[in-house]
């Protein structure tokens, strides 16, 4: 088991990156699928509202989904 | 919107199962380089991750060109939902491509031609990236990073054949090339898995990326709705 670890020695070079892989393509997906999630929840809530909102709430959302990602 | 709430549940199991045989390929059956020995495993990452940074960046490129041309909205949405994942396929190129240099080549980073042009492409990414972060107006946003994208799609051919043009510490190609591929079987197929899956993850990504981009439309569109009617 220890030896498929050290992949003849160069497993220092080899589990970092897969690791990295999964991490960065992991992240990726994760980061995409919340911001999707956020934008949802967002049109929903607007839709939801009535009436137009005051000037106040309106220009905390808009700051908000433009940092979106 | 519906064609892909369909598409995306199958492309994704078939993403996480495609990539999850292609790493069982790549650690368990693949045989050690007969040069390299077992750091040569570490071509089952690297190698899709730079195939795949290029042909991101021929996608993002050829939705640019037809944004620019027939002014279809989605290939604007799809353009910019392609940039940050082509970004993440290139860092992994050059991460891992370093760390299989370190024990290879002697050196982490060379200021080589294959690897230099690999890092132009990366910051391109990024200059398109933030062209979308900080012109305001979604429509002139969206001219100016195709713009980007038709100029920087030069770097593609210019990485490809850089190993061929220039002396290169890289190799040359093992797969696509003429007399066909020249690595055993029992190599090939992980890698060719494992490319499909990379392939698999950008349309997932890329699907949920686009719905994420139609849905900020119509927050704005509600938005400036109520802004107008305040008004």
């Amino acid at each position: 088991m220890s030896e498929f670890f050290a992949m003849g020695g160069y497993g220092l070079y080899i589990w970092p990156c897969f690791i990295a892989t999964v991490i960065v393509l992991g992240g990726l997906a994760l980061v995409s699928w919340l911001g999707w999630k956020r934008q949802t929840a967002l049109f929903e809530r607007l839709q939801a509202e009535p009436s137009p909102a005051p000037e106040g709430p309106s220009s905390v959302v808009s700051s908000s989904a433009s940092k979106g990602v | 919107m519906k064609l892909s709430g369909i598409l995306l549940p199958w492309v994704s199991v078939l993403c996480v199962g495609l990539l999850g045989v292609g790493t069982y390929g790549a650690l368990f059956v693949a045989p050690a380089d007969y040069q390299q020995g077992e750091a040569a495993r570490i071509m089952y990452v690297h190698v899709p991750a730079a195939w795949m940074s290029l042909a991101t960046f021929v996608f993002m490129a050829v939705a640019s060109a037809l944004a620019l041309i027939f002014r279809h909205p989605l290939s604007d949405l799809c353009a910019k939902a392609c940039a940050p994942i082509g970004a993440g396929f290139t860092f992994l190129a050059l991460l891992t491509g370093a760390l299989w240099g370190g024990p290879m080549w002697g050196t982490f980073w060379e200021w080589d031609p294959r690897l230099t042009s690999q890092l132009i492409l990366l910051f391109i990414y990024f200059g398109y990236m933030a062209i979308w972060s900080t012109i305001e107006d979604p429509t002139r946003a969206a001219r100016v990073a195709a713009v980007l994208a038709l100029v920087g799609s030069i770097m593609v051919p210019i990485i490809h054949y850089s190993v061929d043009w220039w002396n290169s510490l890289h190799q040359g190609p093992s797969v696509f090339r003429e007399g066909g591929p020249s690595i055993h079987p029992d190599m090939l197929w992980p890698l060719l898995v494992m490319a499909l899956g990379y392939h698999a993850f950008l349309i997932a990504v890329l699907l949920v990326r686009m719905r994420t981009e139609i849905i900020r439309r119509r927050v704005r569109a509600l938005q400036l709705r109520r802004v107008g009617g305040l008004a």
